[in-house]
């Protein structure tokens, strides 16, 4: 604690001696309560770094990021992204000054947001492992002791750099290096917050480690970057939620994730995401697998404006194992280009895939995915599947299946379906006694159900809970 | 007493085409009624109008269930009125299974009734659909399962009679519950409804075949042809037609022979 003060006030002596004056800031309160002005520039990726007091390497990561960004061009297949304005937003926004050490230091304010965004069970129960993100940084966040007295390391992402600077840049960028893609490249400048998490061999966590993030200043970039480490033989499930209010203007979400999973160990990272419907959630999420390693990542997107996201698991040894479950959820003037992305580098690995989509009025459900058998791969098992189901006559689902294989010895299955929500099963339940939105919901919660049975609990039951909202008013 | 369906001059079309061209038939809660005839004259198209399908257009006619106007309603608000309707082809609804499929229909007539009511509890339910499934001879690992989702024949059948048990309607058209069954499935799904019957249960059997009859022994018989009801009587209509066939029947009614 005492340490991390240190370093904020050496950010402080950095900023003013540099940006200080420049900026007008003549106190330290005025300081930490600025909303930086919208629009990006190396000054301002400089101003991000030295506010943290960041390490030099960071600091020269961000800004070569920066201008890898300014060199990239935007994706030209996938989603409509014309809408983004980079000049139009916020890189950077602090809630409240410092990081809090305990619960009841948070407040009442923040607390309630997140009453409203209806988790408080879920937030109690895992009361002493929650990372909570609010604006641009975590504000609460303890490391259950349990969790402390095995070695777990449970921070975020800025705290992680702090006081584990080497195990951060061991990995750091190693996974997604920030030449990635465009977007990949504007969270390596502009990144903060976001977790750091290290599991040390052998060492399971029962308890799935929570974060909850949400965007609530307007125009404001959320550029979370989290980077996990699972040692060998070690578990870990992370779970990540996430809803916004709705904005009057466009808002850009950007993450980047970063995971490593060892011999023998296993990862489970379950998103449930609900972006407003202005939102442009362009998030990279890779991860690699190593000899007997097993990734899932659970990913359910929700709201948006545009979702692009194809979660990877690269196969990088035998016996790895690699699994992406995606659903989502396209409601009107909403566009879900998601998937998932398997790479089998070595033998005898395996991997599945599996998508659904829903579209509802006139909104789009793409399914995009890449499944990759390096050659000298053999003895490769990967199956995917992706059904789509469509709400209205007017929705619509395109799937963009890329197969690439470079060996013979592989089994591969691939399946798609599109179905409607028929009459017929409207009628059979409304025979029943159910409404007609209902039985609607009924289907749409069936369509789901193999997916929602992988969640925990009370994220299955808010995961049903939010499709239920997006349903209604659906039919008349 | 209990409660009546009464069917008046009823004219129902699918896409501009007239299938049911003034069918009339009252049947009272505690009765069974068996509407025979061939295939093509309209029976099923009758079980679709009285539930409510909509692709059947009612061109004409009223149907009254306990004094209401049923043709009004919408098929949910049928069901919740007490009439059920047992499928010839039951849908499958992946994912949802027939538990919790049952739950939410008993909830949602709960709902109608009150709206503050809060709903079956699980013990409550879990102990209804066991004593159910019991009653039927039904394995509990029936619950669990996604609804008509890789059923068999006789296991969509029997599940339709498992909800019939559960939401326990005034009265149950049985269409084709026959159909596709062998003998042994035939006998436990008509034991099933047999245990049903009683004077809380109004019952249509809709069959082209005497079998389910024989096990049901329904008080009334109608024959349909060309989308009317033509000869209504009891039990020894069945033998007449088991006996002889349609064939007289239609030359008597004078109904044109379209043998598919």
């Amino acid at each position: 604690m005492s340490e991390r003060l240190t370093n904020d006030e050496k950010a402080l002596r950095y900023i003013n001696d540099e940006y200080l004056t420049k900026y007008g800031f003549h106190d330290t309160e005025e300081f930490y309560s600025i909303k930086r002005e919208k629009g990006l520039s190396e000054e301002v990726v400089r101003w991000i770094s030295a506010l943290k007091g960041e390490p030099e390497w960071m600091t020269d990561f961000r800004v070569r990021a920066y201008h890898t960004f300014l060199g990239k061009s935007m994706p030209t297949w996938g989603a409509d992204l014309s809408g983004i304005d980079f000049d139009d937003i916020r890189y950077f926004v602090r809630a409240t000054d410092r990081q809090e050490s305990s619960w009841d230091e948070v407040p009442t304010e923040i607390k309630d947001t997140f009453d409203k965004l209806g988790i408080p069970e879920a937030e109690q129960k895992f009361l002493s492992g929650v990372g909570a993100q609010y604006e641009s940084e975590m504000v609460y966040h303890k490391v259950r002791e349990d969790l402390e007295n095995k070695g777990v390391l449970f921070l975020d992402m800025d705290s992680g750099l702090r006081e584990h600077p080497e195990l951060v840049r061991e990995y750091f960028g190693t996974i997604i290096p920030s030449t990635d893609n465009k977007f990949a490249a504007l969270n390596s400048a502009v990144w903060s917050g976001g977790s750091f998490i290290y599991v040390p061999p052998g060492v399971h966590i029962d308890l799935p480690l929570q974060a909850y993030f949400r965007i609530n200043t307007e125009n404001m970039g959320q550029f979370e970057r989290t980077l996990i480490i699972v040692d060998e033989g070690a578990f870990v499930h992370y779970v990540e939620g996430c809803t916004a209010p709705v904005w009057k203007s466009d808002s850009l979400h950007s993450a980047v994730v970063e995971i490593i999973v060892k011999k023998g160990g296993r990862c489970r990272y379950t998103t449930i995401q609900n972006w407003s419907g202005n939102v442009y959630n362009l998030v990279t999420k890779r991860a690699v697998a190593y000899q007997n390693a097993t990734m899932e990542w659970v990913d359910a997107n929700l709201g948006s404006k545009v979702t692009m996201k194809y979660p990877a698991v690269y196969l990088m040894e035998p016996g790895a194992h690699g699994e992406v479950l995606s659903i989502a959820f396209a409601g009107s003037g909403q566009h879900q280009d998601a998937g998932g992305k398997i790479v089998h580098v070595a033998p005898n690995t395996t991997s599945r895939i599996i998508s659904k989509s829903i579209s509802k009025d006139d909104g789009r459900a793409s399914y995009r995915g890449l499944l990759k058998v390096h050659e000298g791969a053999t003895g490769v098992r990967s199956n995917v599947v992706c059904d789509a189901l469509l709400l209205n006559p007017e929705s619509r689902s395109d799937t963009y299946p890329y197969i690439e294989v470079e060996e013979n010895d592989v089994t591969i299955g691939h399946e798609a379906s599109v179905s409607k929500v028929g009459e017929e099963q409207l009628f059979y339940l409304m025979s029943r006694g159910l409404s007609e939105a209902e039985a609607n919901t009924m289907v749409v919660n069936g369509f789901i159900e193999p997916l929602a049975k992988e969640l925990p609990i009370e994220f299955s039951l808010e995961l049903r809970r939010l499709i239920e909202i997006q349903l209604e008013g659906s039919v008349g | 007493m209990g409660a009546t369906l009464e069917i008046r001059n009823l004219h129902v079309s699918i896409n501009g085409t007239p299938i049911l061209k003034g069918v009339n038939l009252t049947l009272n809660q505690g009765e069974t009624h068996a509407l025979m005839g061939p295939n093509g004259s309209g029976k099923s198209t009758l079980a679709y109008a009285l539930m409510g399908h909509p692709a059947y257009t009612v061109d004409a006619g009223q149907v009254i269930f306990d004094g209401v106007e049923v043709l009004e309603l919408e098929a949910d608000e049928r069901s919740r009125l007490g009439l059920f309707l047992a499928f010839q082809y039951p849908v499958a609804v992946p994912g949802v299974s027939v538990a919790n499929f049952l739950r939410s229909a008993i909830n949602s007539r709960r709902k109608s009734i009150n709206a503050e009511d809060q709903g079956i509890t699980i013990p409550q339910f879990r102990k209804l659909l066991t004593q159910k499934m019991d009653l039927l001879g039904i394995d509990h690992k029936f619950a669990g399962r996604y609804l008509n989702e890789g059923f068999s024949g006789g296991e969509k059948k029997r599940n339709e009679i498992l909800q019939l048990a559960t939401l326990e309607p005034r009265v149950a058209i049985l269409d084709e519950t026959d159909s596709g069954l062998d003998i042994d499935a035939l006998r436990i799904v008509a034991d099933g409804v047999n245990k049903l019957k009683g004077p809380d249960l109004g019952v249509l059997i809709i069959t082209h075949y005497k079998r389910m009859l024989d096990y049901l022994q329904p008080e009334h018989i109608h024959l349909m042809m060309d989308g009317r009801i033509v000869e209504s009587g009891g039990p020894e209509l069945a033998e007449e037609v088991e006996a002889a066939g349609y064939k007289p029947f239609f030359e008597k009614h004078g109904v044109e022979v379209t043998e598919e």
